[in-house]
């Protein structure tokens, strides 16, 4: 490659594992000099690890960075900015406590003098006057009283703006999902002038559309690696949904289960999504296995924990006609009790069927996490062991345990198998599936395409609403990121 | 050889070796004079912080945050709402420690609905509470000491064979506290939520209602305090639970509760309100002013906290 033209950054065989879990498998990524790269995969596919690398913020385990032509050995964040690298995280990164000019002086530790406060917010204010003319946004507001997409303008403008340290390429992870069409037309047309000036971006969204219009180059992840990269003209929205979901024949468990299924079984959950506007509602039976499907965070958990609250409490527009247990996917947050042993926690969803007279009877606490510690496989010498004995997906087990081990008949899953390995996983769905053949309901929220093979039925969530209904055998993955990347808002 | 190292593993041991050892040193400076009755008075003493202890450390076991200051103000307000209900009669003894127990309730259910209504942080609810049920126990008690009927009196001091028969009372009542604790739905329930109270919640738990019976739990327990108190000190005055801000801070935690919550044990509070007691009876005895005492008790207890902190998460 001649020098003149040498790349702003290249990757070369980086991966990066996170205990037992593999996000990058090896892969060979770079951005030329005035271009735009879109990037795009499912949740999970590594775009947002291998987007961390570029940026400095994290060190791929093995595999060579080199910027601008030069191997880079101690890449950092500060050294990503010093060579002209930014990014603007999907997680706003704004402190909401600042006005929008002190913000801007974080970035640019070069605005000095008594008057820093000034020179930050010229900085800011031309370079948002000239990204979205027309904003109205005040260099003086504090960003906490900013709505969402005004703080993304802000956090957005603010990648882009100049002063001693060069500027060459910025990273933009789903710039648009908050801004109005009106705004992220603007942004985009930005963008273009921006690379046509000879700056490069990278450009992460789920709009495929976006991407399509926008980006001269097209970067398809999957499971942690490159499977397509190609110029964008050579894309249509077909090939690009098939890049990402795999068209290879995935194996289908459960014809027999379909096969098997009463028809008429009784009504355990009716609910509609707070968001929702026409008359769509999520319906479950007895012995169903429901799956939520649909990007990370379009308002799965939500209907779940609306669902999880409406069993205590009567709610507007939601009907839950049997006990109700939980799984969380965010084991530390939502599940574990950190000081207790794995039969305590086994036991917190079940005390009252443990007691004898008022007291909680030890014996009868113990049977029960033995009789699921057979059931479900969790491996320890003594269940009387703390929980953080236990590996992950043990714990994760043990969450399960919590949950068909009480008398719920109603299961929420909410995206359980985060971070689980596969001997686990598979382990699991197959207990899901024999508790449903007794009748038991699941509702299933997974971002895990794979998992809702093991489902009867399938909402697909965007946007807090239900946009799709699928019946088992409609289901194809295509179908599912079809729904879920739909352009219409 | 197993079972000491079993028992040397529990977190409260260490609050009865340290009353053990303020106990030795104090009867090795008097040369022997003195042990028995020393332990009567530490025990008659002691009851009172073990009490309002055991409310404050279901508090405590919450979480992060949940504490009870408005404990003194309550103890002075029940202490002369029982003795205006006793009103120097014998008959009216139950009665008026029903009204004390129920005017404590009442206060810990106040609290609560502060906490939760309001969304105000506990410390700062109960702290804000204690103001009002003090300026109340102002006006009601006028100030005045009010005297405690003669039977009730009696009790409050009655020993059997050096015993103090509150002493015992109070041993089978924490005994049932600690049951409480480990073996029905509401400790089970206290703990959780102090460990994770999302987790808790999601796991089936009536975090509302389990947080309402605990303050309510506290303040009840506040209240027999002060109406005990009156009784033993033949008198109710507004100042009578001032002292009992720390020491049921300091119980619970030298005890070997955690202050992070979510883990907690009661024989800990009787070995560390013991410890407390006889360590300000050694320091008297040493003969030491007040300033000194005081700040010596400061530092001990700071030691404690110290060391007991010491032990690492099981993580």
């Amino acid at each position: 490659m001649p020098e003149g033209n040498a790349d702003i950054i290249r990757l070369n065989g980086a991966e990066k594992h996170f205990g037992a879990v593999r996000a990058l498998g090896g892969v060979d990524f770079h951005v030329g000099p005035g271009e735009c790269v879109g990037l795009v995969g499912h949740n999970g596919a590594g775009k947002s690890t291998l987007m961390h690398m570029v940026a400095g913020t994290l060190v791929p385990d093995s595999g060579k960075i080199g910027v601008h032509g030069d191997t880079e050995d101690n890449y950092s964040v500060s050294r990503a900015q010093q060579l002209g690298i930014r990014c603007v995280f999907q997680e706003l990164s704004l402190c909401p406590n600042l006005s929008v000019a002190e913000n801007t002086r974080i970035n640019h530790a070069s605005l000095r003098g008594l008057s820093w406060r000034r020179k930050a917010a010229d900085l800011i204010a031309a370079k948002l006057d000239e990204i979205f003319p027309g904003h109205s946004i005040s260099a003086s507001d504090i960003v906490g009283d900013l709505s969402i997409g005004r703080r993304q303008m802000v956090e957005v403008a603010r990648a882009f703006t100049v002063t001693q340290d060069r500027l060459d390429l910025v990273i933009l992870d789903e710039p648009t999902s908050s801004l109005d069409a009106h705004t992220a037309g603007q942004l985009l047309a930005f963008v273009r002038r921006f690379v046509a000036g000879g700056k490069s971006c990278i450009l992460i969204s789920h709009v495929l559309g976006e991407v399509l219009r926008n980006a001269d180059r097209i970067v398809v992840m999957r499971d942690g690696k490159v499977v397509v990269a190609d110029a964008a003209d050579a894309f249509d929205r077909d090939r690009l949904v098939t890049a990402m979901g795999g068209a290879e024949a995935r194996q289908k468990i459960a014809a027999q289960i379909a096969a098997a299924k009463p028809t008429a079984s009784p009504l355990r959950v009716r609910a509609r999504p707070a968001a929702q506007k026409d008359s769509t509602d999520l319906v479950a039976c007895a012995g169903e296995i429901i799956g939520l499907a649909g990007l990370a965070g379009h308002g799965q958990t939500d209907l779940l924990l609306a669902i999880f609250t409406a069993a205590s409490r009567a709610r507007a527009g939601i009907e839950v006609t049997a006990p109700v247990a939980l799984v969380a996917g965010d084991r530390q947050s939502d599940g574990i009790f950190p000081q207790w042993s794995i039969a305590e926690n086994i036991g917190i969803r079940s005390l009252a069927r443990l007691r004898s007279g008022v007291l909680i009877s030890p014996q009868r606490e113990a049977e029960l996490a033995a009789l699921w510690q057979k059931k479900i496989g969790i491996r320890t010498p003594d269940m009387n062991n703390n929980i953080f004995s236990l590996s992950g997906g043990n714990q994760q087990k043990a969450l399960f345990a919590r949950a068909l081990g009480s008398d719920a008949q109603i299961v929420l899953m909410d995206d359980p198998m985060r971070g689980v390995d596969i001997g686990t996983k598979l382990e699991v769905y197959d207990l899901v599936r024999e508790e449903a053949a007794r009748g038991r309901t699941f509702l299933w929220y997974t971002t895990e395409t794979e998992e809702l093979d093991n489902c009867d039925h399938i909402y697909v969530f965007k946007n807090g609403r239900i946009v799709a209904n699928l019946r088992r055998d409609e289901l194809t993955e295509e179908k599912i990121i079809q729904s879920s990347f739909g352009d219409a808002a | 050889m197993t079972s000491v190292k079993s028992l040397l593993a529990k977190p409260w041991i260490w609050s009865f070796i340290g009353a053990l050892l303020v106990w030795l040193a104090t009867i090795a400076f008097t040369g022997g004079y003195g042990a028995g009755g020393m332990v009567t008075a530490a025990l008659s003493l002691a009851v009172f912080t073990v009490i309002v202890g055991v409310g404050q450390m279901f508090v405590i076991t919450l979480g992060p945050g949940n504490v009870d200051l408005s404990l003194p103000a309550n103890i002075g307000l029940a202490s002369a709402v029982a003795m205006k209900v006793m009103d120097g009669n014998d008959s009216m003894i139950a009665v008026g420690l029903l009204a004390a127990l129920a005017c404590g309730a009442a206060i810990g259910a106040a609290n609560y609905l502060l906490i939760w209504a309001l969304r105000i942080p506990p410390i700062i609810a109960t702290l804000s509470a204690s103001f009002i049920i003090q300026s109340i126990d102002i006006s009601y008690g006028r100030g005045l000491q009010i005297k405690p009927p003669p039977g009730f009196a009696d009790f409050a001091n009655w020993q059997i064979l050096g015993i103090p028969v509150l002493a015992i009372l109070t041993v089978l009542f924490t005994i049932g506290a600690a049951i409480a604790l480990q073996r029905m739905i509401y400790g089970r329930s206290v703990l959780a939520i102090g460990q994770n109270i999302r987790a808790a919640w999601l796991a089936g738990v009536n975090v509302g209602r389990i947080r309402f019976l605990t303050y309510t739990l506290s303040g009840a327990l506040g209240g027999i305090d002060g109406a005990l108190l009156a009784g033993y000190f033949r008198g109710a005055n507004v100042d009578i639970g001032n002292e009992y801000l720390l020491a049921s801070i300091a119980v619970v935690v030298i005890g070997g509760t955690s202050v992070a919550g979510g883990k907690a044990n009661v024989p800990g509070v009787w070995g560390a309100a013991l410890f407390l007691v006889l360590l300000l009876t050694m320091l008297n005895t040493f003969g030491v002013s007040a300033g000194v005492r005081l700040l010596l008790t400061g530092l001990i207890i700071v030691g404690v906290i110290t060391a007991a902190g010491g032990q690492k998460a099981p993580r």
